[in-house]
């Protein structure tokens, strides 16, 4: 069985308000899809059901498995989810941090294996964070904190990894660097990515696929070249923006002043 | 492989077990200590002496008259054991509801356990008492925890509901006011109840004085229970410092774990407080002070606090016995002389880390 992500019909709600819709989706294994949309569109609520989190009717299947008949444990197996803003213990060592993230595979009231430890002795030095290991998570940067919440999110060993936002507080050097981890990764461990981004032209340059959302609809989907239009950002973000298409692909997307304002 | 891997990952803070060793050593060490002094009895080096000759295959002369030993192995010995078990459980219950409402300014007094657990133990003393004496299984240590829990309910909802940014400081507040309550219900009920006001409070202030063997018995199999139930949560009371939403991310099942934890941790209080009566600020200065040793995961703070919170009862009852002898002073006052400051020092240098 192909570890692949299966939507059917899923849908989501928040206080019987309907936030994701009808949607139908499928992530082969290796894949990045990229969900983007403006504010409210349903980004995060989708992420949060395929993570488990919220409950959702329809489908919704990894390897085979509906997400809702999977117990906690089997489903932070099944999923590693890199919430906007992860709550980092100011006074938790970077390595106990990383090993939480082996949980679901210790027994409840058990302690963790010399597996998991090496597991976790690996990652760190995969992604370079050996020298900060004893390092407490409040004196590290945000480059470093983003580091340490991804490694934390491989120690599940899941085959999908969910990014809310994985970029929004790291400047155009360090988002740079997080999302070329996160694709070196997902090539070295065949990964399904589904990560949801506000900047449309990393989003477009890093995944395979855009999936846009609008009010927990799919309105657009495919590449890049095909979702980034003017017109489509005009309908259903509500700006003006000029959508530039590079010779090697690149689809970049630069904001413009409308022509009241000058 | 194993061995060679573990050298290979530094910073991790599950596996120094070498603490609990030195955690047992120091409260054998200070229950030794408070065994052989005190007003009355033989002179202190003869206790162990003493204590050596009473274990199977020694013989020791220690020169112990057949009354100093009774005043050492009847008087002291369980006022020792009861202050160990009392401070261990506060510890240990502070400790944990730290971690379970990621909140480090809470211990079983300022969440409102104890003066839900004395009205809890009041409205039994009220209630058909002549009838439920007599019952094979004393209902008051019941009533206790039940009263206690509530309040913990109470405090939890109220600070939650009115502090969304989920301040620390909220719950605490919510607490005060969960306290404030409880008490003037339970002076309410004794005002209409005169005559247990004296049952009641005897009860309340607690009998760690005239500790007997028979108060350690009767508090012993809650203490065991919430004592073992704590220290079997201790790695998950860990996973649940990265909050709700990602522990349960992780696989944990984290309403169960908090409702669990803050169960054990109140039965253990209650049956704490119904023997030693009010003592505060144990339950946060130990387990700080473990946090200032140690780090501050969990895997270590829960069990470091109970040996600690174990030796520093038992020390905390030593000048109550010396200074003013014959009278005494109560423990309460001498936790709460080196307690207060310590909240305040506390709760200072975390205003001045935001």
């Amino acid at each position: 069985m192909m570890a692949n992500l299966l939507l059917r019909n899923t849908r989501v709600e928040y206080a019987g308000c309907p936030v994701v819709v009808g949607l139908d989706e499928q992530v082969a294994v290796g894949e990045w899809l990229c969900v983007i949309g403006p504010n409210g569109a349903g980004k995060s609520s989708l992420l949060r059901a395929i993570a488990g989190l919220v409950p959702y009717s329809g489908n919704l299947h990894i390897a085979g498995r509906e997400v809702s008949t999977l117990t906690a444990r089997d489903t932070a197996r099944h999923v590693a989810f890199v919430p906007q803003d992860p709550v980092l213990p100011d006074d938790m060592s970077v390595a106990d941090y990383i090993l939480l993230g082996r949980n679901p595979y210790v027994s409840t009231f058990g302690r963790e294996s010399a597996h998991d430890r090496e597991v976790v002795a690996h990652l760190i030095d995969n992604l370079s964070l050996r020298i900060h290991a004893r390092r407490m998570l409040g004196t590290l940067s945000g480059g470093e904190r983003q580091r340490v919440v991804i490694a934390r999110a491989l120690a599940q060993e899941a085959p999908v990894l969910l990014l809310d936002e994985p970029t929004s507080a790291l400047d155009l050097g360090h988002q740079q660097h997080a999302l070329e981890l996160v694709d070196r990764l997902r090539r070295e461990r065949d990964l399904i990515v589904v990560s949801a981004m506000h900047d449309l032209t990393l989003a477009g340059l890093y995944s395979d696929r855009l999936l846009l959302l609008h009010q927990g609809v799919a309105v657009a989907r495919g590449a890049a070249q095909r979702v980034l239009r003017s017109e489509t950002l005009a309908e259903f973000y509500g700006v003006s923006a000029r959508v530039i298409h590079e010779a090697d692909g690149t689809v970049v997307v630069v904001p413009q002043r409308s022509a009241g304002d000058l | 492989m194993t061995s060679t891997t573990v050298l290979h990952l530094p910073g991790i803070s599950g596996r120094r077990t070498a603490w609990w060793t030195v955690g047992a050593v120091i409260v054998v060490f200070t229950a030794l200590v408070a065994t052989a002094v005190g007003p009355a009895g033989p002179v202190w080096w003869r206790v162990p002496l003493a204590l050596l000759d009473r274990l199977p295959l020694i013989s020791i002369n220690s020169g112990v008259t057949e009354a100093q030993w009774n005043i050492v192995w009847q008087i002291r010995a369980p006022r020792v054991v009861l202050a160990a078990l009392v401070g261990a459980m506060l510890s240990l219950a502070g400790a944990s509801y730290q971690g379970v409402f990621r909140n480090p300014l809470v211990d079983p007094y300022l969440l409102g356990v104890a003066a839900g657990a004395g009205l809890g133990a009041t409205i039994a003393f009220v209630t058909n008492r002549e009838i439920t004496e007599t019952w094979p299984i004393d209902p008051v240590p019941f009533a206790a925890f039940i009263g206690g829990l509530c309040a913990v309910a109470l405090t939890y909802t109220v600070g939650t509901a009115f502090g969304r940014s989920r301040s620390a400081t909220t719950l605490v507040l919510a607490g005060v006011a969960v306290t404030s309550l409880a008490t003037a219900v339970q002076t309410f009920v004794l005002q209409r109840n005169n005559d247990v006001v004296r049952q009641v409070y005897s009860w309340i202030l607690g009998r760690l004085t005239t500790a007997s063997w028979a108060d350690v018995r009767l508090v012993l199999p809650y203490i065991a229970v919430s004592t073992v139930v704590l220290l079997m949560y201790r790695r998950l009371i860990d996973v649940l410092r990265v909050g709700d939403d990602e522990a349960r991310a992780l696989g944990v099942n984290v309403n169960q774990v908090r409702i669990v934890v803050v169960l054990a941790a109140t039965l253990g209080t209650s049956a704490a407080v119904a023997v030693s009566g009010l003592i505060g600020f144990v339950g946060i200065i130990v387990p700080h002070a473990v946090r200032l040793l140690l780090g501050a995961s969990y895997r270590l703070v829960v069990p470091l606090s109970m040996f600690l919170g174990a030796a520093f009862l038992i020390a905390a009852d030593i000048p109550g016995r010396i200074l003013t002898a014959p009278s005494e002073t109560p423990i309460g006052v001498v936790t709460a002389f080196f307690g207060a400051p310590f909240f305040l020092l506390i709760l200072r240098l975390r205003e001045a880390r935001r």
